[in-house]
């Protein structure tokens, strides 16, 4: 590891939560940025990902789910997710929010927002962070169906499919 | 001297229990105590299996005081 990646380290920040009830990310986001007023003209860019819940799924109506996760472990890859685009990217601070429990679509599910002194950073950082979630931290998602079936979803699809057509 | 093993999801419920306990005094590859606790059950190929809250092959090994985690691909997000 070099000294610039360790010293970047050092010095972002960043906050993590599990969260039962349905939240507001723009307001996340706002009381969020307000309290970083140390970061006040230092940042230049903030990327922000919201994630959430649709009514329809593999060509079924869904009318509600439930989020399981492993508590500690989710928290734990979470923060290292976020530790690892630090070490990537010139991040100042980074929020990271999601759901757990029950879940109503159209609630939010995740919500991702980096800070940066410059857009790169932030667009690159906050689409990494969130690839990441959804390949490695412990969250697993069960449907219940407008006909009353439930069903666990079986794997999240590739973010990046698009760019392959 | 055990290894505390617990199972999530869609495992869990065909395994039919969240937690399970591993009596041993030696380390054990982690697909032996599959074996040992699931002697019915094949160990699914897309399992992703954590010890101590990290991701491990499916070769590792485990020893006591470990907590193992069987469960099955993530759908967080």
């Amino acid at each position: 590891m070099s000294w610039p990646f360790f010293h970047r380290s050092l010095e972002a920040k960043m906050q993590i939560k599990l969260c039962e009830q349905v939240f507001n990310p723009w307001q996340e986001i706002e009381q969020y940025q307000a309290s970083l007023t140390h970061l006040a003209g230092k940042y230049g860019a903030t990327g922000v990902f919201v994630g959430s819940m649709r009514d329809f799924n593999q060509g079924d109506d869904v009318t509600s789910m439930y989020l399981e996760h492993y508590p500690g472990m989710t928290e734990k890859q979470l923060q290292q997710i976020v530790e690892q685009a630090q070490l990537q990217w010139s991040l100042l601070d980074s929020l990271v929010i999601h759901r757990i429990g029950e879940v109503n679509p159209p609630d939010v599910l995740v919500l991702v927002a980096v800070w940066s002194a410059h857009r790169g950073d932030a667009f690159d950082a906050s689409r990494y962070i969130m690839e990441q979630l959804k390949s490695r931290a412990p969250f697993w998602k069960k449907e219940t169906l407008v006909s009353g079936q439930h069903r666990w979803v079986e794997k999240n699809t590739t973010g990046y499919q698009q760019e392959s057509r | 001297m055990s290894i505390k093993v617990r199972y999530f999801a869609s495992l869990k419920e065909s395994v039919g229990r969240g937690e399970d306990e591993c009596h041993t005094t030696f380390p054990m590859p982690v697909q032996a105590v599959w074996q040992q606790l699931n002697p019915e059950l094949a160990m699914p190929e897309t399992l992703l299996i954590a010890v101590n809250m990290n991701y491990v092959k499916h070769d590792a090994m485990v020893e006591d005081g470990d907590e193992l985690a069987f469960f099955p691909p993530v759908t967080g997000g």
